[in-house]
């Protein structure tokens, strides 16, 4: 398999597309231009100076760059999740809460994968390595978010019926599960979705990408199956680490419910 | 078996405090005060579920020597306004069959108990709330406002069924405004204020 290396030419021609949608905007006074222009702009020097990055780490093939680069994806990953909740935990428990959940999740699917299913020589090795983790920390990020939303929600809204129960003799699980496993359910739901549509409704990512770089059409399909079943895989320990930290975070160890730990914003 | 069924030391948290009280097995005690005064949260402590300081003790066992929600299933707190989880009344009530038998004690319908919890009056919750916490059969009932919304016929139904649950054994702690519910059914009284409880005359 030969990859196409694209010329500065021909990404040229395509952001003229950009141009164009700049310029409708700026006739049409959308005022979406700006905010356009510059999105196109950050996509263009972030993914080229992460190409220049990644080149490096796959020539060094240092097993703590690697390391390092994951941590740095999965502290934005938490960090993008802490920062868009309807109802946050103030001080360093939100983003301890996501951090564990995505951080800790992505990285147990990522070596699980390398050790087993990938098997590169080394197991920890950056071109395999990186590509991956990245993938998996995208979608994770996004179970733990729907997860922690759905939760806090809950537990924010419906305090009376949760302290009925915890009234009643029940324990924090108990009367915290029907908000846990809504939260567990909402997160799981797009991955769902994204399963059954595979293929039929749409290519997914993965696979586009490998077939337009000149993959085997079965072999691209095998690839992405992987991908998907460490994605789903992923997802559900994102969301259930997340939801669990959650639990214990917001009641304590007389088994309150402490909704006092949770602010609205 | 002697000492008190249930005592309140040195209580202190969001109500004030310290509060101290005794309940004895078998009594019901009416604790009065100014609204805002913090007579549901003082019950939310003695139930352990808001954070507090101070002794609790049931028939000598300190809250300290049994998890949580042991503790809260035999010192059960039941609100003024009771929150529901699930969408029908039965889904709350466990046994079904002792609930069954006090429906028609509090003057509610067998059709009730199907019935979705939105469809029930404020009253008919009260009392199905009343139902659901009895039915647990715990030691001692911390009842908040039971009896609010409910017309005087009713009430003294509920009043007969205190009187019940008392000769039973169980301990009560309530909550009212109604000074002539409070006559009816106090075996002893507190009155509360921002620094404690005291006890005052029948």
């Amino acid at each position: 398999m030969k990859p196409i290396d694209l010329t500065p030419a021909s990404l040229a021609i395509t952001s003229g597309l950009i141009l164009i949608c700049a310029l409708l905007s700026l006739l049409l006074s959308l005022r979406v231009h700006r905010a356009l222009l510059i999105a196109a702009l950050r996509m263009v020097v972030q993914l080229m100076l992460v190409g220049f990055v990644l080149r490096l780490l796959f020539e060094r093939s240092n097993p703590w760059l690697t390391l390092l680069a994951a941590l740095v994806m999965a502290s934005a990953a938490s960090y993008e999740v802490g920062a868009r909740q309807d109802y946050r935990m103030p001080g360093p428990w939100q983003y301890l809460t996501t951090g564990s959940a995505i951080g800790i999740s992505s990285m147990i699917i990522a070596v699980l994968a390398l050790t087993t299913a990938l098997r590169p020589t080394p197991w920890y090795a950056a071109r395999e390595a990186l590509p991956l983790i990245g993938i998996l920390l995208g979608n994770v990020m996004n179970a733990v978010s729907l997860a922690l939303n759905s939760f806090y929600g809950t537990v924010g809204r419906e305090r009376a019926s949760i302290e009925a129960r915890l009234a009643l003799g029940e324990g924090r699980f108990v009367a915290l599960h029907a908000a846990s496993s809504r939260a567990i359910r909402t997160a799981l739901i797009p991955t769902i979705n994204v399963m059954s549509a595979a293929g039929i409704i749409t290519l997914p990512g993965i696979m586009t990408g490998q077939l337009l770089a000149g993959m085997d059409p079965i072999s691209a399909a095998k690839y992405q199956i992987l991908l998907m079943f460490l994605i789903v895989g992923g997802n559900c320990l994102g969301a259930f680490t997340a939801v669990y930290a959650a639990i214990f975070r917001l009641t304590d160890q007389r088994e309150r419910l402490r909704a006092d730990r949770l602010k609205s914003r | 078996m002697s000492g008190p069924l249930l005592a309140v030391n040195g209580l202190r948290g969001l109500a004030g405090g310290p509060f101290a009280l005794t309940l004895a097995r078998g009594e019901c005690v009416v604790i009065s005060g100014a609204s805002g005064i913090g007579k549901s949260l003082l019950l939310r402590m003695i139930a352990d579920l808001d954070p507090n300081e101070g002794q609790l003790s049931l028939d000598g066992v300190s809250r300290e020597a049994m998890p949580a929600p042991h503790w809260r299933r035999q010192v059960m707190y039941n609100p003024a306004e009771p929150g529901w989880w699930a969408e029908r009344v039965s889904a709350h009530m466990a046994p079904r069959e002792a609930a069954l038998a006090l429906l028609p004690r509090l003057g509610l319908a067998e059709a009730l108990l199907e019935a979705p919890v939105t469809q029930l009056s404020t009253g008919e919750r009260q009392r199905m709330a009343l139902i659901r916490a009895i039915i647990r059969q715990p030691r001692v009932l911390l009842l908040d406002e039971p009896a609010s919304a409910l017309d005087e016929a009713t009430a003294l139904k509920m009043e007969a069924l205190f009187a019940e649950l008392t000769a039973s054994g169980m301990g009560l702690l309530v909550v009212t405004h109604n000074e002539a519910q409070a006559g009816r059914i106090a075996h002893r009284r507190y009155e509360m204020s921002n620094t404690g409880l005291c006890e005052r005359p029948l």
